[in-house]
């Protein structure tokens, strides 16, 4: 800070142009050239910063982080004219760390103060990044509810650690929540995973924003019906992306969301929790799938499955489009034969377990059904060395991500481990390892 | 005058394969063996119990083996730098030696003990024992910087001449050319302490697994062999409940120590395959856990920060939860997941682990349920392991937590299922918690499932006599894959569905296929062309090729632009620390 200060002093001083080559930043001086007939040196042929055009000053400023901004801000008073220019506060992610509960730091309060201050009508895309503690929580919740004269278009709270803001008293976080919905009225995208927000909330973000709403991500907020996303899917015809758990997905939403007046649906992500064990899950129907389908043939699907091996009874009866499967427990290979069965535009697969028997024909069965596979990642999961050699070649090049642990290949008669790197390489056409962990 | 040497131990604590001792007999009058303890210091230190009584007895050790040889260890109490002066003047010494130690604080070290000895006149010998390859030696071959990857690594190991061969004890008439006085009051002022008077309470040592020194460590490595032999397939052993259990041919607190040499391992297992297979030489996987731990210290050696995730520049930056209290359940194994109890009070009890059984309690930590940072997790280790080295427990936790190396982080291991999986009876839950001996098998690793009436008929009701399970695996492992995600994402700046793509890829081995040589020269990294049928046989698997025994040296032949590729390595690195930038954009994919 110290340097740059005595560098504006300087520029203060030398305040003279004269014309004339001499040391400097050409590229700079290039600029200046174009933008002003009169070039802006002092006698030492030093570049006289000071009288930088606003929008020369402007790009750069936008390549600083916060911090060197901040500092460059002392420099002189047309410099910190420039730190406050609105179009360098569009963006900004606010960091809320407790030092008890994270690490990392957090920013600073006099910061967000002046921010709401001077820059909450520039603010457009906005982020919270939240650590475990309640406090954190609380306090984006307060700076939330003091955005009264902003028009965000883009808003995501995001939980790094635990989920704090389900910690909050309800109807605190709703009624800042709903200060950024009636006042935005052009939200297109809106993070609010692992929150407690409910159906009236949504009601009014509906009321406000129908319009503009393209993306909702609200994974695992219990507080939700599926009447109440059902009201969103039904008014909001922009939505594109929608990221929701399983219960509140339902037969009535996929239609609401293949309807006619309804954009194409890129992304739908899906989570299915068992929220106790042995829990019974519905299940959607086929035409209710195909319905998505048909009105936007190249959508994704995501799901994450966090269940038990005993509650997969529903799911994988009939096809589902499924792009991205993510299975987080154990899954039993009598399922996984279920999803070579009925997933046929399975892009990724990524299973964490499986019981004890090695997957072998279930991985064949994927191979040859799902055309579309270009990236499998097996945690827990035997194979033996054949099997999976011949999965790979059935799949081939295709196959932009492998993972498997190397733990879990089996050796069988014709594949040793020495030889399986080779097999796989030769059939992937570069070079592959199988994943390792330390034996120390 | 004469030659008066020191050797000072530090680690190696052995009088095989010991070059810098050698090195202090050579044509001396005195040889004196030191080994510099700081009693104060001992009972503050992170040290735990068992690695006291280890080292303790591996000084034993020494100091009995040196007595047969009409010698004696001088355990000097005090700091090495106020040590030496004294010991200097006193003895007269003209030459210290000892083996080098290539991590951060112990370079530091020894540079301030070598200048000291050289004001003072005394020459210093120092010789690298402590891993198979100098450090310095694989990081100069990986264009100055150190490999990132286990696979790179191996791949520069290939390329490298075999170790140097180990060297053989100290003799009797070694050390009778150079005899010390030894005073009557030796045991008093330079005996080895006992833990008492080290500040520890000792109560009859009944659990006391891993006896220290080189005589067990000799003894051990016989019946490693032995077993190897025995088995004869030298493929990875296939791990079963007894695996989890304290083996009596284990060696890696004797490795840590220093008890036995790694070349002394390395050269014996060597021979053993190559008598028992008949083949010119071992793959490397032959070695594997001797080179997990070279891997590390070569990862270690130039970077202080290796132990943390601030300024650790190959540390990713995870937003970890500070949260002393899941600490504490976590490290005294009150969890209330039996698999993970189990294994901390083995931890606590005997001082080792298997490593599966690090990996599990690791994941459970960090990514996979608590979220709580592995340098937590170290220190804990770095307290009770006996085979924590600095480079290797701190490499492994990264490794393990996935803060580095480029791990994919979807592996994650349930605290159920995990454990199960390896000792479907759960004999190693009743064996280290004894209050859930009566559980049904069924219900040992999920006693909180059991109905009430086996709670009760087995005399342990969860939440009473036995925790409550302290978190929702599924729940938390479901958050932590999202915060696993989110932290890749911006590391990788990805931004697509995929989560395996997420993770950054590794620059060192997405490089031209094998096959042969002019294939992988036509075609470049990136371009996935498919290698026509090419030899069935990759050169390097034939046995007839001497050189090229493991399928790495074959790969790193032809990898070439080895520069441009730890350019890449490095900007990629660089993305840590720019991955916190506040700049960040919400993604909005318009």
């Amino acid at each position: 800070m110290k340097r740059g200060q005595k560098r504006g002093d300087q520029a203060e001083e030398g305040g003279g142009s004269v014309s004339g080559p001499g040391p400097g930043a050409p590229e700079v001086r290039k600029r200046l050239r174009r933008g002003d007939s009169e070039e802006r040196r002092d006698e030492d042929g030093q570049v006289d910063w000071r009288q930088l055009p606003e929008e020369i000053l402007l790009q750069i400023f936008q390549y600083l982080p916060l911090l060197d901004r901040a500092f460059a801000s002392q420099v002189c008073r047309g410099w910190n004219q420039a730190f406050h220019m609105p179009e360098l506060w569009r963006c900004f992610e606010f960091e809320l760390n407790q030092p008890a509960s994270s690490y990392l730091k957090a920013t600073h309060p006099d910061l967000i103060k002046q921010i709401i201050k001077r820059h909450s009508n520039h603010l457009q895309y906005v982020s919270f990044k939240v650590d475990s503690s309640t406090e954190s929580a609380e306090a984006a919740c307060d700076i939330l509810s003091q955005l009264v004269n902003c028009s965000l278009k883009t808003l995501g709270l995001i939980s790094t650690a635990r989920p704090s803001f389900m910690e909050l008293p309800k109807s605190h976080f709703i009624s800042a929540l709903t200060v950024v919905f009636v006042n935005s009225k052009s939200l297109s995208s809106l993070k609010i995973d692992d929150t407690p927000v409910d159906d009236p909330s949504l009601k009014v973000l509906v009321a406000n924003n129908s319009d503009t709403l393209k993306l909702l991500k609200m994974s695992s907020c219990p507080h939700v019906s599926p009447a109440g996303i059902l009201c969103v899917a039904d008014q909001c015809h922009g939505l594109r992306e929608l990221a929701l758990n399983y219960h509140l997905l339902s037969d009535e939403l996929l239609l609401a969301l293949s309807s006619e007046r309804h954009v194409h649906l890129e992304h739908l992500r899906i989570d299915v929790v068992s929220e106790n064990p042995g829990q019974q899950f519905h299940t959607i129907k086929k035409s209710s799938w195909d319905a998505m389908v048909r009105h936007s043939p190249k959508f994704n699907l995501v799901m994450y499955f966090f269940l038990y091996e005993d509650e997969f009874g529903p799911f994988f009866r009939d096809e589902v489009p499924v792009t991205h499967l993510y299975f987080g427990r154990s899954v039993s290979k009598e399922v996984l034969g279920r999803v070579g069965l009925t997933c046929p535009r399975l892009v990724e697969l990524v299973v964490c377990a499986n019981g004890l028997r090695p997957l072998d024909e279930e991985l064949i069965r994927i191979a040859d059904r799902c055309k579309q596979l270009s990236a499998i990642g097996l945690g827990e999961c035997e194979v033996s060395c054949s099997a999976f050699v011949e999965f790979v070649k059935m799949c081939g090049g295709r196959l932009s991500q492998l993972s498997i642990m190397e733990e879990v290949l089996m050796p069988d008669n014709k594949y040793g481990l020495d030889d399986i790197h080779w097999e796989v390489s030769k059939h992937l056409g570069r070079v592959w390892f199988p994943d390792m962990m330390p034996t120390w | 005058m004469g030659v008066n040497s020191v050797h000072w131990f530090r680690k190696g604590l052995r009088l095989h394969d010991n070059p810098a001792l050698q090195e202090a007999l050579n044509g001396a009058d005195t040889v004196r063996c030191v080994y510099i303890l700081d009693p104060w210091f001992a009972g503050s230190a992170n040290v735990g119990i068992n690695r006291w009584r280890f080292l303790l007895e591996s000084l034993e050790d020494l100091d009995t083996s040196l007595r047969k040889l009409n010698s004696r260890l001088f355990v000097v109490r005090g700091q090495p730098t106020d040590v030496f002066p004294r010991v200097f003047k006193e003895w007269n010494v003209t030459r210290l030696t000892f083996e080098y130690d290539s991590e951060p604080y112990g370079k530091e070290r020894d540079a301030a003990i070598i200048k000291m000895a050289h004001e003072y006149g005394v020459e210093t010998v120092v010789r690298n024992t402590h891993t198979l390859y100098s450090p310095d030696r694989i990081i100069e071959m990986n264009n100055h910087s150190p490999p990132l990857t286990f696979k790179r690594f191996q791949a520069i190991v290939n390329r490298l001449e075999l170790p140097r061969k180990p060297l053989p004890t100290i003799t009797q008439e070694q050390m009778a050319k150079c005899r010390t006085q030894i005073s009557d009051n030796h045991d008093e002022r330079y005996g080895v302490p006992s833990l008492e008077e080290l500040g520890f309470k000792t109560q009859g040592d009944s659990l006391h697994v891993w006896k220290g020194g080189e005589t067990e460590a000799l003894e051990r490595l016989n019946k490693h062999l032995d077993r190897k032999a025995w088995v004869a397939n030298f493929e990875r052993p296939r791990i079963t409940a007894q695996s989890l259990f304290a083996s009596p041919a284990g060696l890696s607190p004797y490795l840590r120590f220093g008890c036995l040499s790694c070349r002394v391992f390395y050269y014996n297992l060597r021979e053993l395959y190559i008598k028992l297979r008949r083949r010119s030489s071992p793959p490397l996987s032959l070695f594997g856990q001797l080179l997990w731990r070279e891997f590390f210290y070569t990862a270690a050696t130039n970077n202080p920060n290796f132990d943390r995730m601030e300024g650790n520049p190959i540390c990713v930056q995870i937003p970890w939860d500070h949260n002393p209290e899941a600490l504490a359940k976590w490290a005294e194994g009150r969890t209330g997941f039996p698999w993970i109890d189990a294994i901390m009070t083995q931890l606590r009890q005997e001082g080792w682990i298997h490593h599966l059984a690090r990996h599990a309690v690791a994941c459970f930590l960090t990514r996979g349920d608590l979220w709580i940072s592995w340098e937590s997790g170290m220190k804990v280790f770095e307290e009770l392991l006996l085979d924590a080295d600095w480079s290797v427990n701190a490499g492994s936790w990264m490794w393990l937590s996935c803060s580095a190396f480029f791990q994919q982080f979807f592996h994650c291991y349930c605290p159920v299922g995990f454990g199960r999986r390896t000792d479907p009876s759960g004999d190693y839950i009743r064996r280290y918690i004894p209050k859930l001996k009566d559980y049904p098998n069924r219900y040992i690793y999920e006693p909180w499932n059991a109905p009430e009436s086996v709670q009760k008929a087995a005399n342990c009701i969860v939440g009473v006599d036995y925790p409550k399970p302290m978190i929702n695996h599924a729940e938390s492992s479901r958050l932590n894959i999202e915060r696993m995600k989110q932290v890749y994402q911006q590391l990788s700046h990805y931004r697509g569905l995929s989560l395996l793509a997420s993770v950054p890829t590794i620059q060192e081995e997405a490089e031209p296929p094998m096959s042969d040589d002019s294939q992988a020269s036509s075609s470049t990294a990136g371009q996935a062309c498919t290698p026509t049928p090419a030899p069935s046989t990759p050169p390097s698997s034939e046995p007839s090729s001497p050189t090229a025994a493991a399928p790495g040296t074959h790969t790193q032949r032809k990898r070439g632009r080895p520069s441009e590729l730890t350019s890449k390595q490095k900007s990629k690195v660089q993305h840590t620390n720019q991955a916190k930038g506040v700049e960040q954009k919400i993604d909005d994919k318009q």
